[in-house]
């Protein structure tokens, strides 16, 4: 179903300054608007997350400055254990949702897809820009939960009902602030439906002459087998989202059982299931770890070929795999729930697919591994951290097969072993990818390119510094460290101490080197030099046009591809070792 | 650039595996008849997963050394993987596809005798009552029956932490409630959970055992603890701000002690 000359999706290009660069339909400002959302989210989440390690390493201790920014939460500084609990609720939302979630899928797929299929725009620019505002909103919902009267959500990211849905009575942060959480998930899996829709709509019908399926590049792919994974898994997400509002605002009973005394009072509720809620939550929240990393996955496969000056292994293979993974990734979610109370035959059953998605990851894994075999690797800051994604993701995913099988998930659940599992596989990999891509289309985006050397630095302080995070937090784990504690106060915790220190020094002096990162992001954006077309011999559309991109992507002259994205390594006598897809047959 | 790589890869990944091989850190003896099982299983896990690590990312280490080139690009064509994706699909799948098959197979077996298998006869029945944020539990009594569970009448302040109705219910009057879960060596145990507010966890690291408390929901979960000794009981499922401090002890007796413990607490009550 490919389109002749695509008929024009771009609306004429606006001229006042807000239509422009604030309430612009223009996929481009919009991808950009979505990664400025992101890193303004990452640097909360991540100073949130500092905040936290300082209180695991030294309990006591007052955060200098804290005191007067949270003066209930932590009076003289000194975090209270519902404070703690509090800004890791809202670390992992706003981790998950709007920086895992927003800057690999919504952030790079909105600039980069409509240019690599060859389109002016998306199908939909306004539902486009509606989804953007939308996440706003909800980020913004969100945040504002830090600043009610009895505190923000304290019930993790997984808000597992009936302690999110009982209200006050269950204690601090169970009042209006957990409603915003309900209300700001419930609008940001909105603004991803409709997003997923956008992106899929595009994939499927704008794609530029001689543009075929098998054509597409690979983060095309990733982007749209993700908007697939999306529009199911959101779909599930709202729907919970909204009856766990009812639950707390309209005396509904739908995660809360009859006979349930908190606070030494009876709840007036009955008939609900907290059960429900699992599963809703992890219908939606297993797949939600491939919507974070299946972009990843296809950065990484499009960086990959350009830095090794050879096509990626297995091209069909690796689209293959990416199918299957989407298809299992719906039938794995019990895997959270072993321990549930839900009938112990099921974990089994859930155990198996769980196991089986494993395969084509490593499929996968190893094909990346085979495509830097016989090649000409060359090393840019973008280059390094797509090497380094393979680096953390078999480290993340093999310490799945752990967690996978109830007989050893029966030891390990609830430990800081599942927090190393998920931060190495979805958060640190996820990370890499964003910034991976994040050097790779940077000089494409702004027509600046970054500083290498300031990328290069950034990598190797990072690349160590996560291992040195998350690792030990596997040994926590086997020690039977139990998460989401604000303090250790049991007796079998007070030797694994200084190694909470190491990892809290360790996460501090990560964070700081991402202060590199953040310089030479803003530094760049203005003093960087100027970027030619195709910086770095790539194949795919988005190098065949102007950097940055003129408004309607290709200066009114849409491309027509005779090649595939992977045509690299060639010896064809020419000067050049690359084909790109524009290049005439 | 590639040679730095390769150097950090591979000290990372043989340092981690280091760690774990020389159990650093590592479980605490077990005292159940079925851990060992579990910890056969994990250490067959670990095995088959470090030998996986290490080699996954000593093969990465390796092609980034071999085939890196330093800024001045030479003219060195590049070469295909031998065979193309076939051998990388062919690896991947019969190696994880065996261990997968293996680990089920054993695994599910391990799972099945904690989980899907009944008590043995004659099991020492214990209620057990979470709530925020402590553990509470209850004992037959003489009669060797439980008196029934009221909502209505739970309360923190009276200490009536089961709902008790001893005025009307006989059966509660003997029954007999502490912050401890005693229980004698050697035993078979099961445990009713009963969670009165939100959900919490049982979870005795030494006992290589854990279970989620669910409102709604009476869970059994029956072990048998094999060595002497006091232990901590934690949560392990968010429960609100105390969570970090729910927590009681298990303190695993002889049977003397037990049934001399016993007849004080009966006695007492």
């Amino acid at each position: 179903m490919t389109h002749g000359v695509a008929t024009s999706h771009a609306p004429p290009r606006p001229q006042s300054f807000l239509r422009r660069n604030v309430f612009s339909v223009d996929h481009k400002v919009i991808g950009r608007q979505y990664l400025d959302l992101a890193l303004v989210a990452v640097v909360t989440g991540m100073v949130l997350s500092w905040v936290m390690r300082f209180h695991l390493g030294w309990p006591e201790t007052p955060v200098p400055g804290l005191g007067k920014l949270a003066p209930t939460g932590a009076a003289g500084g000194v975090i209270t254990p519902e404070y703690y609990l509090a800004l890791m609720t809202m670390h992992g939302t706003i981790m998950v949702f709007f920086v895992l979630t927003t800057a690999p899928f919504a952030g790079f797929g909105n600039f980069f897809l409509p240019i690599q299929v060859g389109a002016e725009d998306m199908a939909f620019p306004r539902i486009n820009m509606t989804s953007f505002w939308v996440t706003l909103l909800a980020l913004l919902v969100l945040l504002s939960a830090f600043f009610v009267g009895d505190g923000p959500p304290l019930s993790g990211w997984t808000a597992y009902a009936p302690l999110s849905a009982v209200g006050k009575d269950a204690g601090p942060g169970q009042g209006v602030g957990q409603t915003l959480w309900a209300v700001s998930i419930a609008m940001f899996c909105v603004a991803q439906l409709l997003g997923s829709l956008n992106f899929i709509a595009t994939t499927l019908d704008l794609r530029t002459k001689g543009m075929s399926l098998a054509r597409l590049p690979f983060a095309t792919w990733a982007w749209f087998i993700t908007s697939v994974i999306g529009l199911v898994a959101f779909a599930v997400l709202m729907p919970a989202c909204i009856l766990l509002i009812l639950d707390r605002v309209a005396g509904t009973s739908f995660f809360i059982p009859a006979g349930l005394v908190i606070s030494d009072r009876l709840q007036p509720h009955a008939g609900g299931s907290p059960l429900l809620w699992q599963h809703l939550f992890w219908f939606f929240g297993h797949p939600e770890v491939y919507i974070a990393i299946l972009p990843g996955f296809g950065i990484v496969s499009q960086i990959l070929p350009v830095f090794a000056r050879k096509p990626l292994l297995g091209p069909r293979v690796f689209i293959t795999c990416l199918i299957a993974i989407a298809f299992l990734s719906y039938t794995v979610w019990g895997h959270h729930m072993f321990l549930s109370g839900m009938n112990p035959l099921s974990a089994t059953l859930f155990s198996v697919p769980t196991l089986v998605i494993t395969i084509p990851a490593a499929i996968v894994t190893l094909l990346w591994i085979g495509t830097i075999y016989g090649a000409r690797l060359r090393f840019t800051a973008a280059s390094l951290f797509a090497l380094g994604f393979v680096s953390v993701f078999v480290s993340g995913g093999l310490s799945g097969f752990f967690l996978a099988q109830p007989s050893t998930d029966i030891y390990l659940h609830g430990t800081y072993f599942v927090v190393a599992h998920f931060h190495f596989v979805m958060g640190v990999a996820a990370m890499f990818g964003i910034f991976a891509g994040t050097y790779f289309w940077f000089p494409k985006m702004f027509g600046r390119m970054m500083n290498e050397t300031l990328g290069k630095w950034h990598f190797w302080l990072t690349f160590i510094g996560v291992y040195c995070v998350f690792m030990p937090m596997h040994y926590l784990g086997l020690a039977g460290n139990v998460r989401r504690y604000s303090a250790f106060t049991d007796d079998y915790l007070q030797p694994l101490i200084p190694l909470h220190r190491f990892i809290t020094i360790a996460a501090l002096f990560t964070g700081a080197a991402q202060l590199i990162f953040l310089f030479n992001l803003i530094r760049s954006r203005f003093r960087g030099p100027k970027a030619p077309d195709n910086p770095w011999e790539a194949t795919t559309l988005e190098w065949s046009t102007s950097s940055p991109p003129p408004h309607d992507n290709f200066g009114g002259r849409p491309p027509v591809v005779s090649h595939g994205p992977n045509e690299y390594g060639g010896t064809g006598g020419g000067p050049r070792d690359y084909v790109m897809q524009a290049d005439p047959q | 650039m590639g040679k730095l790589f390769a150097v950090v890869v591979t000290v990372i990944a043989l340092v981690s595996a280091a760690i774990f091989a020389l159990h650093t850190w590592w479980l605490p003896p077990d005292i159940s008849t079925h851990g060992s099982r579990i910890d056969r299983q994990l250490n067959e896990t670990m095995i088959v997963v470090g030998i996986l690590f290490v080699a996954a990312q000593l093969a990465l280490a390796f092609f980034v050394w071999r085939f890196g080139v330093g800024s001045a690009a030479t003219a060195r064509p590049v070469k295909t993987f031998p065979g193309g994706p076939t051998p990388m699909v062919v690896l991947a799948t019969v190696l994880v596809g065996i261990e997968i098959l293996v680990l089920t197979f054993v695994g599910s077996k391990v799972w099945a005798g904690v989980y899907q298998t009944p008590p043995a006869p004659g099991a020492l029945q214990i209620e057990v009552q979470a709530e925020q944020f402590a553990f509470y539990f209850r004992y037959a009594g003489s009669d060797g029956k439980f008196g029934g569970m009221h909502p209505d009448l739970m309360s923190d302040a009276n200490e009536n932490f089961f709902g008790l109705d001893p005025a009307n219910d006989t059966t509660a009057r003997d029954d007999i409630v502490v912050a401890s879960l005693v229980i004698p060596v050697d035993q078979p145990i099961l445990l009713q959970l009963h969670a009165k507010d939100v959900n919490h966890a049982f979870y005795v690291p030494e006992l290589r055992i854990q279970q989620d408390f669910v409102p709604g929901m009476v869970i059994p979960l029956h072990f048998t603890a094999t060595t002497p000794g006091k232990y901590e009981l934690v949560c392990t499922q968010l429960c609100g701000l105390g969570h970090y401090n729910m927590r009681a002890f298990v303190e695993v007796k002889t049977r003397a002690d037990f049934d001399q413990w016993l007849k004080e607490k009966a006695a007492a009550q």
